[in-house]
């Protein structure tokens, strides 16, 4: 028998959690001086009362969905990919060579190229901790996050030395083509009476987000290859004994993982900055463990705690900018969420399986 | 001889979840009695004997040692109350040396050498009297699995104690050490210890205990003298059903040789030779029983032949060679080579435990073009096969929506063996088919297997329970220390010999030598060359 049913496992755990990170975030506003309500008032006002807030929301919600998935899948094989940071910085260096160097006629041809381009240079990023790992044993905690350090470093140089526009004092590369330009939900969904989204970064590649939700759905729980990842996932001697090799798992798994921590980018570079900028993915990729650790890994999960995490960042960012509570509190909240959804998960998941226990013994 | 019973429990029940793990259980065990229990797995014997050894707390009922209501919260309490326990995965360190794997928890004072030196004097004449010589300098990743559960033995008569609880005590022993293990314990009991024997092995119930009780669904459904019982009785009280212990077979019509093993070699991960050059043959219609203690590379041999473990020499299915390279994942060629396989390890093998029945169903051929549908797989196609093989093979519940891990160990197995038969393999490797399984669910799976043998199919038993070997197999090929010491007919061998051939003794030996010596010779000899050839790998 299970312990207890799987909607309290999926939505009554995370939601405890949340609501204690919430309380001890209040705590520690009324600490220092400040109303927790009027600060979770003007956190929910500016992430999600108006359309530019969602605007914001949304933008980030999308960079979290990318990595958030992509240490969901390497989950799913038991896998801890932590270079979601570095895969996205590489894939923001696809997307800007597929940007700058291809003359692409329309912005939607430009969107699929870009996104094959940084998922590709994501994935690329990935196969070398992923081979390793497959082939040597190197474990992927210390090659991925080592990864990290490295792709800033090759992404510093090829700014640079190489993308750089000639005069320019700063490490990035020059404007995008105009024909890349993605639209914004400003210039989608704005009528001429009404402006919606006004100036917030928002754009199409939210759907490319959802449309990669979907399509990793599909394959962990439709399609022969997930069933061989979850296998692996669960007992890698069984896999053995299926047949299914661990090395062409590891590989593949760290392939797509990386590839859709490197479509991050899409948003960032290609949707937002219109050109690559130093520490695009913006701490993105670790926040995408934190957002997979509170979405159970499955796909629906993950982008319900990534819009969580995209209300807290878009409600952070106008805390501070509104009250005196300090930038850095907004961090501590954050903080707080991770904390008690990742590592204190099972402080919440006992107490509550007892609970659903003793209502079983009642029924019998 | 007093009637105050040594250990007495009354009313004790205990609860985990909705699951009653034992329902208002009394049992009277007295002194210098041996008394068994004996149950199905899950029956709830290793709960009762946890909360006997202060491991769980009951909900209810109470423990009366010699006839003193007493409380035992913790283990310590459960030794100063004079009970030791044996377990079945022994609490040893490895790299500590006999005399301080004694002592360890009861050194006297801050200095060891007079702890050493009281427990080597307590140890020379624990060994004289009962024969339980160890030597006290040794340390025990160099000791016999059978000299081991000695010095577990020993840990608790150190400890004075006076009652004995030996858990599933001969699981890992060759028959001929299991034989002096009941020696000892026929000794201590003469000195008037008591002892209580779980164990789900119905001979050594009859061979050596005075009392037994059985143990069902939690509850203690009878306890009764040995000398006015029978197998047939305790096994019926087990299951709550007549059970038939013998398997109905009739003789093999083997036909031509299916599958041929020449020369196999493999080398482990540690870099030591598990399989010494084995040759064997299986012809279609028989099954080979392969006999001997574990880890003596049965697992290795199935894990060659199921394609996930490299090799070297030839093995043939149907004529053709196939390529032992293997690269650890070649378990897909085999099954299309029509070769089946049932592993030793349920749980990290055969199955997916998180998984639910119906992809546990598939694990393996879930390649196959019948389970897809475009890119995705058919999972309704799927489903409903799993529901028919589910209803063939009698798994209970019949849901194929259950995750394994919810499925008891017998139907687990049912799940398996469904997955595997019903491909219709001309090759079933089958390795301990019955482990952890209930005594109701074993009849069914004999039955499936010496059926799939009658539709001419060639079967490689492997099992480490000689009564399994002797009963289902047409042929017995006995295993030790990577190589196969001889063949026998089941018509014209015997547990003893088949016993001696487990611990590589092949020939008959003198008259005046005790077998257990001999037995232990070879084990010893065999656990040197072990290290040596680690240390030289």
């Amino acid at each position: 028998m299970d312990k207890m049913p799987a909607w309290a496992d999926a939505v009554l755990v995370p939601v405890i959690s949340v609501l204690l990170a919430a309380a001890i975030s209040a705590l520690v506003i009324l600490a220092i001086g400040e109303n927790p309500v009027t600060a979770f008032q003007l956190m929910v006002d500016g992430a999600l009362m108006k359309s530019s807030g969602w605007g914001y929301t949304l933008y980030y919600a999308t960079n979290f969905t990318f990595t958030g998935l992509a240490v969901a899948v390497a989950f799913q094989a038991k896998m801890f990919n932590i270079g979601g940071e570095g895969q996205a910085l590489i894939g923001g260096l696809g997307v800007a060579l597929a940007c700058l160097y291809v003359p692409w006629p329309h912005w939607s041809i430009a969107l699929i190229g870009a996104t094959a381009s940084s998922a590709i240079f994501g994935a690329a990023w990935a196969l070398i901790p992923g081979y390793l790992q497959a082939k040597r044993g190197s474990h992927i905690v210390i090659t991925t996050i080592m990864f990290n350090f490295i792709a800033s470093a090759v992404l510093n140089y090829v700014l640079v030395n190489v993308l750089k526009p000639q005069g320019s004092m700063e490490p990035a590369s020059g404007r995008f083509p105009e024909e890349t330009f993605l639209p914004t939900f400003q210039q989608m969904f704005s009528t001429s009476e009404t402006v919606l989204f006004r100036g917030s970064p928002a754009n199409v590649s939210f759907f490319v987000a959802v449309l990669a939700c979907i399509l990793v759905w599909l394959l962990i729980w439709r399609t022969r290859l997930g069933y061989e990842i979850r296998a692996f996932g669960n007992s890698e001697t069984a896999a053995k004994y299926a047949g299914i090799s661990p090395v062409k798992i590891t590989v593949i798994t760290m392939l797509i993982s990386g590839g859709l921590a490197g479509m991050m980018a899409l948003n960032t570079t290609m949707g937002e900055a219109e050109r690559l900028v130093l520490n695009a993915a913006e701490g993105a990729g670790f926040l995408g463990i934190a957002v997979a650790l509170m979405g159970r890994s499955h796909p629906v999960g993950v982008f319900l705690a990534a819009l969580l995490f995209g209300f807290l960042y878009q409600g952070g960012a106008e805390l501070a900018f509104w009250t005196s509570i300090p930038r850095e509190l907004v961090t501590v909240i954050q903080a707080l969420v991770i904390l008690f959804t990742g590592a204190l998960d099972n402080m919440i998941r006992m107490p509550l399986e007892k609970i659903f226990l003793s209502f079983r013994k009642g029924d019998v | 001889m007093t009637d105050t019973p040594a250990i007495e429990l009354k009313g004790i029940s205990k609860a985990f979840g909705p699951v009653q793990a034992n329902k208002d259980i009394a049992i009277r065990v007295m002194p210098g009695t041996i008394h068994g229990i004996i149950g199905e797995n899950g029956a709830g014997k290793s709960t009762l004997m946890s909360i006997l050894y202060g491991y769980y707390k009951a909900d209810k009922g109470d423990i009366f040692i010699n006839g003193k209501k007493t409380a035992i919260p913790d283990s310590q309490a459960a030794i100063s109350a004079g009970i030791g326990m044996v377990f079945q995965h022994f609490k040893l360190v490895q790299n500590f040396s006999v005399l301080e794997n004694v002592i360890l928890g009861v050194e006297d004072g801050a200095l060891l050498q007079t702890s050493l030196a009281k427990a080597r004097g307590v140890l020379k004449h624990l060994a004289e009297e009962y024969e339980l010589q160890v030597d006290p300098d040794a340390l025990i990743e160099d000791l016999s699995v059978g000299h081991q559960q000695r010095v577990e033995i020993l840990k608790a008569l150190y400890r004075e104690a006076e009652i004995l609880i030996l858990d599933e005590p001969t699981g890992v022993l060759t028959p001929a050490e299991a034989d002096h293990l009941f020696r000892i314990l026929e000794g201590l009991k003469r000195e008037g210890k008591t002892i209580i024997l779980i164990t789900h092995k119905l001979r050594e119930i009859m061979e050596i205990t005075d009392t037994v009780s059985v143990m069902r669904r939690g509850e203690m459904t009878a306890t009764v003298k040995t000398s006015e019982t029978s197998p047939e009785q305790l096994a019926e009280l087990m299951v709550g059903r007549k059970v038939l212990l013998r398997v109905d077979k009739t003789p093999a019509k083997h036909g031509k040789p299916v599958l041929e093993v020449e020369n196999l070699r493999h080398v482990d991960e540690a870099g030591v030779e598990r399989l010494k050059g084995i040759s064997f043959t299986v012809r279609a219609g028989e099954i080979l029983g392969l006999a001997g203690v574990s880890g003596n590379g049965q697992t290795h041999l199935l894990h060659v032949l199921g394609g996930y473990a490299d090799a070297t020499g030839t093995v043939r299915v149907n004529g053709q060679d196939i390529d032992l390279t293997g690269n650890y994942s070649d378990g897909k060629s085999r099954r299309a080579r029509g070769i089946a396989h049932v592993p030793e390890d349920r749980h990290h093998e055969a199955l997916i435990l998180p998984f639910a029945a119906w992809e546990n169903l598939i694990f393996g051929y879930h390649n196959d073009a019948a389970y897809q549908s475009g890119p995705l797989m058919n999972n309704a196609a799927i489903k409903e096969e799993a529901a028919q093989k589910m209803m063939r093979f009698d798994v209970r519940p019949p849901n194929a929506n259950l995750a394994a891990r919810n499925f008891s160990g017998g139907n687990q197995q049912k799940l398996v063996l469904a997955r595997e038969i019903e491909r219709n393999p001309e090759i079933l490797l089958v390795g301990q088919p019955t482990r952890g399984v209930d005594i109701g669910a074993i009849e069914f799976i004999h039955q499936q297997i010496v059926a799939l043998r009658d539709k001419g199919k060639a079967i490689l038993l492997v099992s480490v329970e000689l009564d399994e070997i002797l009963s289902l197999s047409d042929r017995i090929a006995v295993m030790f220390d990577g190589e196969i010491m001889g063949e026998r007919l089941p018509s014209e061998t015997n547990q003893t010999e088949l016993g001696l051939l487990m611990a590589g003794v092949t020939e008959m030996p003198d008259k005046d030598k005790p077998l257990i010596e001999v037995v232990n010779e070879q084990l010893e000899a065999k656990k040197r060359r072990e290290e040596a050839a680690k240390k030289n790998g």
